[in-house]
């Protein structure tokens, strides 16, 4: 009875350790998709699709045209966020006035295109980088190098955009333009300027999240579909385009995917975890951290 | 420094400013009053580029300004202030007031920008404490802060919008030297729309009175408060007819007409 009590802790600090791990990638997801909500008021149906292009992009620099691993990254990440500025461009830009149900199609339309694209361009076969990361054992836990270079990349992205919104005149604008979008042009700013910047922006942590998953994940057009879903709830939870809000819920719903998925399979533990989303929806429709009316 | 040649807004079938022309000179305050719908705000949207004319020619220095986007407006040298305060609650006042230094003047440099939103801080007297918070302003404090963004942006004319509204008596008087010191000190060219005719009258060097979108009478306060046709408007009007022949009355009193 004692050693079950032992090893059945152990397995719970390592699923309570990895959980916070995976919440780290999780809130690197949803800050880029509540940054595009919160400043440009639309959502990114098609966010999740961004990071499969950049799995693919990290894929083919390291695999096909064989750069290392930390050249690939800033290539890729780049290439993410000329992606996000272009969709910015060509798809957002001319319905920033239309009624946000248009958006919505239209990024959906976005989504079906990259998928499509994906599958005719690379084939429906998984990919990988073939670098397989050694696991820390630390006493009687086992924890992937893969897992927590994620996890401290994605912090370090984190801090690097709460340096850029709060240090700098193009981030302290884009905090304001999400204030009140009417009153920027008048005080100077180009409202389509500092829009095009947050959608590279976005686009950019995008393209980390894809340098980071692609670690741990193999590529196929469809791989957006595993982390597209859970990140728009993580949204949803935390108050849509809420920062702080987003990265709580990342956390709780990667405990509850790591801790759900210990008592039995991973699935059960995103049935788990989707399932907290419903009920969290009734008891608070409006997200985690929303005032009370 | 700004000429307005037959300016005309229609919304739809509606005439919301019917050919007004005008002029401003350099370093005057010109009052532009009203009732309510008259086509003031129409007029300040679109000299700030808030909404295109449909017809008419705005030169500015010069230029011409009509239908160029805000943000080019702005930075030409044209600054604003709104009928209500619309700061950004979650900055603080400083950051407020340097992010409108900044690309106000064309995005130069961050020590321009800080020096810029000091002066202008210290015109209006509100602290230049770097993080002094928004949310403990009263409504003075608050339309001092709307006229520190509008002056950081570095302007040559200044459209300030129904600046008193909301304010007691002294606040009023205050606000209204304001605006004269910051003609007389910083040079800076005024238009000044406000529903509050006793104040503006002792303040503004001419005075242009809008109804229904036409400009009906223009001139001297003092003429301007003794035309029949602005008494019968402000006395013609909604329920409010009583307060505005009081203020009526009280204008002409002030002016000692």
């Amino acid at each position: 009875m004692q050693s079950f009590l032992n090893i059945f802790d152990i397995y719970l600090l390592e699923a309570v350790i990895n959980g916070i791990l995976l919440g780290g990638v999780l809130a690197l997801l949803a800050l880029g998709l509540n940054l595009i909500f919160g400043v440009i008021d639309v959502t990114w149906i098609c966010y999740a699709e961004l990071v499969m292009i950049g799995m693919y992009g990290m894929y083919y620099l390291v695999q096909v045209f064989h750069l290392p691993y930390w050249a690939a990254a800033p290539l890729v990440i780049l290439l993410v966020a000329l992606l996000g500025a272009a969709l910015h461009f060509l798809v957002i830009a001319p319905l920033l006035t239309a009624p946000p149900i248009n958006q919505l199609l239209a990024t959906g339309g976005v989504l079906f295109i990259l998928q499509s694209f994906a599958t005719v361009a690379f084939g429906i076969d998984f990919r990988n980088l073939g670098i397989r990361l050694p696991v820390l054992a630390l006493g009687e836990m086992n924890f992937s190098y893969a897992r927590l270079l994620s996890f401290g990349a994605a912090l370090v992205g984190m801090v690097g955009v709460y340096l850029f919104l709060t240090r700098t005149f193009t981030g302290t604008a884009i905090r304001a333009i999400a204030q009140d979008r009417q009153i920027m042009p008048l005080m100077g700013v180009d409202p389509k300027r500092i829009y095009l910047v947050t959608s590279a922006i976005g686009g950019g942590l995008a393209g980390l999240a894809a340098c980071l998953l692609v670690l741990q994940y193999d590529v196929h057009p469809f791989v957006g579909l595993s982390f597209g879903p859970i990140t728009f709830l993580i949204c949803v939870l935390g108050g849509l385009g809420n920062f702080i809000g987003g990265f709580i819920a990342a956390f709780v719903f990667a405990e509850i995917i790591s801790l759900g998925g210990l008592f039995s399979d991973l699935e059960w533990g995103y049935v788990l975890a989707f399932a907290f989303f419903i009920v969290m929806m009734f008891i608070r429709p409006a997200g985690l951290l929303a005032r009370r009316s | 420094m700004l000429a307005v040649e037959g300016l005309v807004k229609r919304f739809g079938g509606f005439r919301a400013v019917n050919n007004v022309s005008f002029r401003v000179e350099q370093g005057e305050i010109l009052g532009l009053i009203g009732p309510n719908g008259s086509g003031k705000s129409t007029i300040f949207n679109m000299l700030s580029g808030t909404l295109p004319p449909t017809e008419g020619s705005i030169l500015f220095d010069g230029r011409e300004i009509a239908g160029l986007a805000p943000h080019r407006i702005i930075v030409g040298g044209i600054g604003r202030t709104f009928q209500i305060p619309r700061p950004f609650h979650r900055l603080s006042i400083f950051e407020n007031v340097v992010l409108a230094g900044f690309y106000g003047q064309g995005r130069r440099s961050r020590s321009k920008a800080e020096e810029a939103a000091e002066r202008a801080l210290a015109m209006v007297g509100l602290p230049t404490d770097r993080r002094a918070s928004v949310e403990g302003l009263g409504a003075a404090g608050l339309k001092k802060l709307e006229l520190a963004k509008a002056l950081a942006t570095g302007p040559k004319l200044l459209l300030a919008d129904e600046s008193l509204g909301g304010l007691d008596e002294t606040e009023m008087d205050q606000a209204a030297d304001m605006l004269r010191r910051i003609r007389d000190e910083l040079g800076i060219t005024i238009i000044w729309v406000e529903h509050i005719m006793g104040v503006l009258m002792r303040v503004v060097d001419r005075v242009m009175v809008l109804d229904h979108g036409e400009k009906i009478a223009e001139g001297l306060p003092a003429d301007v408060a003794g035309d029949a046709r602005v008494i019968e408007v402000y006395l013609g009007t909604d329920a409010d007819a009583s307060l505005a022949a009081a203020v009526a009355e009280q204008a002409r009193r002030r002016i000692g007409v």
